[in-house]
């Protein structure tokens, strides 16, 4: 095995910090150089992510036995030392993240990352957070890598500044402190019942605990678990979100995107590991269940109040979450693989639309001014006359002009994007949500009642989604004063066309892609593989 | 000793929470730090409460885990101090703009009167 090869899992957490690190070093005013770094890092972790991923399928056998990956760092054997571990769900996961950030980062070096300093080192280091939360095989570490992540996410939230984003940051950062005490205080109760933070060895040592000192376990998970539902937005925790989301920066808030889903991802990364016996994983499923519809309705609500487009795609995070952790909470094992299908794209279709705001509030912007320079100037004679002002953009200066490339460009967007969040045929989003209602009603697992409840749910903030985008879209873009196109630059436009043409090829690729899930969703069902792929095997 | 040790992390635990839920700034910061003095403190007791024995394995004894403590816990708080200690400081600095920014240390941003 190369070297290359063997290091390989390890890349999406070095590259970036090793990047970050050297972004400090070089000079603010260079712009370019710091762009060009956070491309290349991008890039590579992208190119990392795509081997790992194709590594982790079939189609390479030799090199990682049952396609699991499992990185010792130091050399020092699994239960003592922390690993990595690459198994399906993690590469995805990881593959996400690379697309996104690669994305992200063209996008804001059109011009968002003015000044270039601490913006494209933060974005280095949560990249380097947001990975080593998904692969790491450790409780401890994913403490860790949680708080890197975290912490750059602080600084990238308070960028652009102004009193109301210093007032949310804070609260968004003492929030989020506050759940990282809970956080370890569920690890060391994890820690100090059974002896173990490796992930895969706490797997085995649960299965052999005590019936009182289960107990205290269940406990520490629970406590593990507020934790993560914090940092995934889940209702009643999750208040802090939708104001966090909608005040950053467009691509800011595009990475932040794949903020929650690591909230989700460990919600199922644990207790995939540490599903017991059935009669507790059916209470735990059950709270799940309803504080995942709990979040969809409140979801649902918070989007048809939002005026603004940033808060709108805030909620459909909120609406996503409530969704992913409702369906989990039903406990279908069909389910899983057409929930992991939506997780990618909510994913996707969030960081996209978050970068459209960008561009299309720019055009409100100049209507805004515009409109603050007709209302300091009254028309003198109209005023003295008595008679109402005319529409000084009234319907004749429409005629003869063609729609604006860039506007009809923008408005392609924005309606892929709607019907990607409200899942209308024949778009991705669709198939995503079609699967998971099929799952749902189709299984004879689930009672009727809990099965009903959540389809409605779904197809509410489906509803929800089309009314509140209507209302937003005629205000973004049929109002008459909209007609001052925005400039767009290539560099940010292309990213976005990218994300999208990403997610269509994806699904026209969809028995592949479903072949894949399927069997993440297999081996999430039965961890004895990733078990004895960090704990077997030479060091 | 096991008494006052829960005494001592329940009381920090219970006056973090309540300077937590304050309306002014550095009320919460400070709750934010007596909550992490407290995780640290829990952290360090899971590895459960022990007297006169070393955490470093050495040579000339015999090597019997039960004659040392734990050593994980020790390194967990370390990590975790450095941690708490770090955001605490950021956090600070956050509440310094917000009050520069607002001109007033609640944690609305505004007065709740005014």
């Amino acid at each position: 095995m190369n070297v290359l090869l063997q290091h390989l899992p390890v890349l999406p957490v070095v590259v970036p910090l090793v990047t970050g690190a050297v972004m400090l070093l070089v000079r603010e005013r260079r712009r370019r150089t710091h762009g060009a770094l956070a491309i290349t890092s991008f890039t590579i972790q992208l190119a990392a992510a795509v081997v790992l991923l194709l590594l982790t399928t079939d189609t390479v056998r030799d090199v990682w036995t049952e396609g699991i990956g499992v990185y010792r760092i130091g050399g020092w054997p699994a239960p003592f030392a922390i690993v990595l571990v690459v198994d399906r769900l993690a590469a995805m996961m990881v593959m996400l993240s690379a697309t996104l950030g690669l994305a992200a980062i063209l996008y804001s070096v059109a011009h968002w990352d003015r000044p270039a300093l601490p913006f494209h080192a933060l974005l280095q280091f949560l990249a380097m957070g947001v990975n080593g939360a998904f692969l790491t095989g450790d409780l401890f570490n994913l403490y860790v890598f949680f708080e890197v992540l975290l912490a750059a996410s602080y600084g990238l939230v308070l960028r652009g500044l102004g009193s109301q984003r210093v007032k949310t940051g804070l609260n968004y950062i003492a929030i989020n402190l506050a759940s990282s005490s809970l956080f370890l205080i569920g690890v060391a109760l994890i820690y100090g019942i059974s002896g173990t933070l490796n992930m895969a060895d706490l797997t085995q040592k649960v299965a052999a605990l005590e019936p009182d000192d289960r107990t205290i376990l269940e406990a520490g998970a629970a406590v593990l678990g507020v934790a993560f539902l914090v940092k995934a937005g889940s209702w009643p925790l999750n208040f802090w979100l939708p104001r966090t989301y909608a005040i950053a920066l467009p691509p800011v808030a595009a990475i932040f995107a794949i903020l929650s889903k690591v909230g989700i991802y460990a919600v199922i990364r644990v207790s995939s590991l540490t599903a017991g016996d059935n009669i507790t994983t059916t209470i735990l499923d059950e709270i799940l269940f309803w504080v995942g519809l709990g979040t969809l309705l409140a979801g649902i609500v918070g989007m048809l109040s939002a005026r603004h487009l940033s808060r709108f795609i805030a909620y459909s995070v909120v609406v996503s979450t409530g969704l992913v952790l409702g369906a989990l909470g039903l406990g279908i094992e069909t389910l899983i693989a057409p929930v992991l299908f939506y997780i990618g794209l909510s994913v996707v279709t969030t960081g996209t639309f978050f970068m459209l705001t960008g561009m299309a509030e720019r055009a409100r912007e100049t209507i805004v001014a515009r409109n603050a320079a007709e209302l300091t100037a009254p028309a003198p004679f109209f005023v003295a006359y008595g008679v109402a002002d005319p529409d000084p953009y009234g319907i004749d200066e429409e005629i003869g002009t063609a729609i604006p490339a860039a506007m009809a460009f923008l408005g392609l967007i924005f309606v892929f994007c709607v019907m990607l969040v409200a899942g209308l045929p024949p778009l991705p989003g669709f198939v995503a949500k079609f699967a998971i209602l099929a799952a749902v009603l189709g299984s004879p697992e689930v009672a009727a009642a809990p099965a009903w409840l959540f389809a409605s749910a779904v197809l509410l903030s489906g509803l929800a989604t089309v009314i509140t985008t209507s209302r937003i879209g005629i205000r973004l873009f049929w109002t008459s004063a909209a007609r001052r196109v925005p400039r767009l630059r290539l560099l940010e436009a292309a990213p976005v066309a990218l994300l999208l043409l990403a997610m269509f090829a994806a699904t026209a690729a969809a028995p592949v892609v479903m072949e894949f899930l399927d069997a993440t969703a297999a081996s999430l069902q039965d961890p004895q593989a990733y078990v004895r792929a960090v704990l077997g095997g030479e060091p | 000793m096991e008494l006052v040790y829960a005494l001592a992390t329940g009381v920090l635990t219970a006056s973090g929470v309540w300077l937590l839920l304050r309306p002014r700034t550095f009320q919460v910061l400070l709750g934010l730090a007596l909550l992490s003095y407290a995780t640290n403190i829990f952290i360090f007791g899971m590895g459960r409460l022990t007297l006169h024995r070393p955490p470093v394995i050495r040579g000339d004894t015999p090597v019997d885990p039960s004659f040392y403590a734990d050593p994980t816990p020790q390194a967990l708080v370390l990590t975790a101090i450095v941690i708490a200690f770090a955001t605490t400081a950021l956090f600070l600095v956050v509440l310094l703009a917000l009050r520069g920014l607002t001109g007033t240390d609640h944690v609305d941003g505004r007065e709740p009167d005014a």
